[in-house]
């Protein structure tokens, strides 16, 4: 496992169209940004793990923001209960695959966007050929043997992870870098089945996954531009009763099973098994 | 006295407080001191045999004090705890 800087492989596409410069005309204009830089957005590719409330938003701002090539990873179908939270889908796709919906909604937000769409669960047969081609990946995932799994096949692969987390009024949000820690140095094990109670059961304000999942598109863009600070060591924690924002410092732990000094995990594992659940990849 | 900052999950645990006050000199006299106010606490943070339960994370003053002194881990006053369990809601 070699460690990375966990930047974006920094290739610039082709020469802005007339219409490209005047669609990013906001972002060209920043000096951070500029022409290079949103030719470098629009030859990123970003892979989304679930198209649900985190992964709405994301999808929504780096869609707009011009990266180029977005898959999108979600086996499921739009349900009137994801509606108040999931703002890519609309009444119209109730009982669509939620990966058509993205793919339809994207295309109109922006044309240049490719979208590649993965109506399949994630499983550790498939994360690493799904997750090899992208630049960075976005974990809007909605439960354990998921997140190990994005976890552990982006640190196989030396992949940043864009993670997100949603309770009720309270949202997590940071970065992994290959070799800075993970998942697991934050959470060595996870809770047992049950122990800790799911969105669909506690309830999430749905204003709170467009905070949270802006935060993934905001954190996703600056890795793609090398830009400022990534929350990396440091997950940032948002109460919306009290609109506080706080960090904590998430160190990496040199005893992790799989990116600590002498890891025993080399290749992904049995996450059902490890967690006591089945895994899914619904946002 | 030390505040502890309950995040929502565990707020039944503390009759609903968004935080409480509490004496120690350790994490663990601390947590001890919340529980005998508000019985069932300690063992939301904490197994059975009185270890931090690896799903459940304690900060003191936003550091984690799995790489500081564990349960041991000197508390001052004025210091702040926070308590984050994992999460998976996306």
């Amino acid at each position: 496992m070699s460690e990375t800087n966990g930047t974006a492989n920094g290739t610039v596409g082709p020469a802005l169209s007339l219409d490209q410069a005047r669609r990013y005309a906001r972002h060209i204009i920043l000096p951070e940004v500029g022409s290079i830089g949103q030719r470098k957005l629009l030859a990123a590719k970003v892979l989304l793990i679930g198209a649900g409330g985190l992964g709405s938003p994301a999808a929504l701002y780096l869609a707009a923001a011009g990266v180029g090539t977005i898959g999108i990873v979600d086996y499921d179908t739009v349900d009137l209960s994801n509606l108040h939270r999931q703002i890519i889908h609309g009444h119209a796709n109730i009982g669509r695959p939620k990966v058509d919906s993205v793919r339809e909604r994207l295309a109109d937000v922006n044309p240049d966007v490719n979208v590649v769409a993965y109506n399949e669960l994630l499983t550790s047969e498939n994360a690493l050929d799904v997750i090899k081609d992208y630049d960075v990946v976005v974990n809007g995932s909605d439960n354990f043997p998921a997140r190990y799994l994005v976890n552990d096949a982006c640190y196989l692969l030396g992949k940043p992870l864009v993670d997100g987390t949603l309770f009720r009024f309270e949202g997590r949000a940071n970065v992994f870098l290959p070799g800075q820690g993970c998942y697991r140095c934050l959470f060595p094990a996870p809770p047992p089945p049950g122990a800790v109670p799911s969105c669909a059961e506690a309830g999430v304000l749905g204003a709170m996954c467009g905070v949270i999942g802006t935060i993934q598109a905001v954190e996703t863009i600056k890795l793609l531009l090398e830009l400022g600070e990534p929350l990396v060591n440091r997950l940032l924690l948002f109460d919306s009763l009290s609109m506080e924002f706080r960090e904590v410092r998430i160190p990496r732990d040199p005893n992790c099973p799989l990116c600590g000094d002498n890891p025993t995990i080399h290749e992904l594992i049995d996450y059902e098994a490890f967690c006591g659940a089945p895994v899914t990849t619904l946002g | 006295m030390a505040n502890v900052r309950v995040p929502a999950m565990l707020r039944p645990a503390v009759g609903g407080e968004r935080s409480v006050a509490a004496d120690g000199r350790t994490l663990r006299e601390l947590i001890d001191n919340v529980d005998q106010r508000h019985p069932g606490f300690a063992g939301q943070l904490l197994d059975p045999d009185g270890q931090q339960r690896s799903f459940v994370n304690i900060y003191v003053n936003d550091e984690d004090v799995r790489y500081l002194g564990g349960l041991e881990t000197p508390v001052a006053e004025g210091d702040v705890i926070s308590i984050l369990p994992a999460v998976a809601g996306g």
